[in-house]
């Protein structure tokens, strides 16, 4: 049995907007054990970048309130102390953000800026911290690290800015490690030698990761589990398998179909109809998908869905998975039966 | 005869140095591609960013100026044309741009948006302009009142179909797309790829895609041309480059197409990094000793590549 890292209990966000409270992340519970990858996957405006702030406690204090729990260790992130929080971030959770130009100090030179996190988090002197730096360097597949530890941001291409993101956030050796969509900004090339390097790493460090990104084929080449968000919860749960062979969520099977490498070349992809609700004017009761599936009829759907466990490991909000079907399968169907009789 | 036909194109841009400022040396943005374009066809320009495509793409249409070579448009040299002759064929080529966010005029609403390229070429009464308007929002699945309002009311994939509107608006021959729908959702993304392939059947449109994604070139073109450092690698149909890749360069690119079966994603990994190998080992096969990729050579009737 794994060791879980990080356990997420019935976390709820909720953004002060004109003096109203507006749950963005409402009732997630998920656990993440260690030397696993869990993808968090959705549209934009779905809750997963205000999970991982929240996760971080990197959100401004005064216009949002946080409920349930984040248990981290045997400690809940969402009350310990401001200093206690201080010394478990960057230490024992690391984040890898999503465009390294602005993660990046620009003032400042990249060891410089390893050795940042080891300065509040280590004893060490400085000839340790430089070794140490110039290993993570290494480690990251950075070849003349000598000169990059000299060397100012602007003076490296993305691919090589990330690889430092990510020494950064492997400087104190994390036990978790949150990744808020790390390949987005990059190239297709870039992009694949990024997770391979991921994929190494987390081979040799065994830490917990949380991927955040709306690639699914990032997903496919990266998690080892799934979980899909929309407007705010999880609509489903599964091992990467499982889910690419067996997705069953409206919105996990309508995004997979959206996506064109997936489809034969000029054939028609699906079309989500509508946007991802405002967190203002959701409706909280009903199957939250329901506004974007209308040719589902009502009854299928619960009244306040609830996560079913479908098959061993995989949980799915809402029955009306049972009887979903994409209106355009079902035209041709029809023809096919009217030519025939 | 081909609707396009562009003949060893080339952007340079002088870098200026040392004493007065002369031209010291040139930044080989585009260096010497050629392509043709049939009526009716998609045909996709690839590669990372900085490769030229964009350059390319502005070049045709005339954002850019080309320092070399001839683009036929219609038999016709844009390059050699003077101002006046040039605008009467602007109407005929017209583009999409990547960003809707920043292309939109956020101080017009959508009637003055639309209308303005009808106002450039056409003389219309304010009625028959609304009336054109009016079709054009339609066609593109806006709801009718939506011409009286502004960009900012509108989600992205709304307002790339404002800029598709925009641009169809005088009937053009050629489109060209530089990454229409990167700055989309995938959802999103469906919506306005599936949008453009209907209204290329019904405009008989001929498009110009440039992208960086593999997987919506596929989706959607032809023929491709995969360029690198302001040249060609390799041209073909889509069947051709993604079952028969022959340049280290592309079969690179391929590669890092995300595996979209998880339990593949090691075999996935292991072809790259042996296509990596391949590249380091092979290096002198596909450039030549000052690191310039060779020029084309044809290995089947549209299959071409440029190796030794």
């Amino acid at each position: 049995m794994k060791k879980p890292v990080l356990e997420i209990k019935d976390l709820r966000t909720s953004f002060n907007i004109k003096g109203e409270y507006y749950a963005a992340v409402d009732g997630v519970t998920l656990t993440v054990h260690e030397n696993e990858v869990v993808a968090i996957v959705g549209e934009s405006g779905c809750g997963k970048s205000a999970l991982a702030l929240s996760i971080m406690g990197l959100h401004d204090r005064k216009n949002t309130k946080l409920d349930g729990q984040v248990n981290f260790g045997d400690e809940n992130l969402l009350t310990v102390s401001r200093s206690r929080l201080n010394k478990v971030r960057g230490k024992d959770i690391g984040m890898i953000f999503q465009d390294p130009m602005t993660a990046l100090n620009p003032l400042a030179t990249v060891g410089r800026q390893i050795e940042e996190p080891m300065d509040y988090h280590m004893k060490l002197s400085a000839s340790e911290k430089k070794k140490r730096t110039l290993e993570l360097l290494r480690r990251v597949g950075i070849k003349n690290e000598q000169r990059v530890y000299e060397q100012y941001p602007h003076e490296l291409s993305g691919g090589m800015r990330q690889r430092v993101v990510i020494a950064i956030a492997l400087a104190c050796d994390p036990l978790l490690l949150l990744a808020d969509e790390p390949t987005t900004a990059l190239d297709v090339t870039i992009q694949a030698q990024i997770l391979d390097l991921m994929k190494e790493l987390q081979n040799q460090m065994k830490t917990g990761i949380i991927l955040i990104t709306h690639d699914l084929g990032v997903v496919a080449e990266m998690a080892d589990r799934v979980v899909v968000m929309y407007a705010g919860e999880v609509v489903e749960i599964a091992e990467v398998k499982e889910l690419f062979e067996n997705p069953l969520h409206p919105y996990t099977r309508s995004l997979l179909n959206s996506i064109p490498s997936n489809m034969q070349a000029k054939q028609k992809l699906h079309v989500i109809e509508g946007i991802v609700p405002s967190i203002q004017n959701l409706d909280r009761e009903g199957c939250r998908f329901a506004p974007r599936v209308d040719w589902i009829p009502e009854e299928d759907h619960e009244k306040n869905p609830e996560m079913h466990e479908a098959a061993p490991n995989h949980f799915v909000r809402c029955t009306c998975y049972k009887t979903f079907y994409f209106p355009e399968d079902r035209v041709g169907e029809n023809e096919y039966v009217a030519t025939n009789s | 005869m081909s609707l396009l036909t562009v003949n060893d194109l080339k952007v340079h841009y002088p870098i200026r140095g040392g004493f007065f400022r002369r031209v010291v040396d040139h930044v080989r943005a585009v260096d010497g591609i050629s392509f043709e374009l049939q009526p009716g066809e998609t045909y996709g320009l690839v590669g990372e960013s900085g490769c030229g495509k964009t350059t390319s793409g502005r070049a045709i249409i005339g954002l850019n100026k080309s320092t070399g070579g001839e683009m036929l448009f219609e038999g016709k040299d844009l390059a050699k044309m003077g101002r006046a002759e040039r605008y009467k064929h602007t109407k005929d080529i017209q583009m999409i741009f990547q960003d809707p966010y920043s292309s939109l005029n956020g101080r017009k609403n959508v009637l003055n948006i639309i209308a303005e390229p009808l106002r450039n070429f056409e003389r219309l009464s304010p009625k028959e302009e609304l009336l054109r308007v009016q079709e054009l929002v339609a066609r593109v699945g806006l709801s009718p009142e939506s011409i009286y309002k502004y960009p900012h009311q509108f989600s992205g994939g709304q307002r790339q179909r404002i800029g598709i509107a925009r641009a169809l608006a005088l009937n053009p021959k050629l489109i060209i797309a530089d990454e229409p729908v990167s700055a989309l959702d995938v959802s999103v993304q469906a919506q306005v790829l599936n949008f453009m392939q209907e209204i290329q059947k019904d405009f008989n449109l001929t498009y110009l895609f440039i992208s960086h994604d593999l997987g919506i070139i596929q989706h959607m073109c032809d023929r491709i041309g995969i360029m690198y450092r302001g040249r060609f690698v390799e041209e073909g149909t889509a069947d051709e480059i993604y079952n028969n890749p022959q340049h280290v360069y592309t079969k690179r690119l391929i590669a890092a197409i995300p595996e979209m079966n998880p339990e593949k994603r090691f075999e996935k990994m292991h072809l790259r990094q042996s296509i990596n190998e391949e590249y380091q080992t092979g290096y002198n096969n596909y450039f030549d000793k000052d690191g310039r990729m060779f020029d084309l050579k044809k290995i089947s009737e549209s299959h071409s590549v440029a190796m030794q």
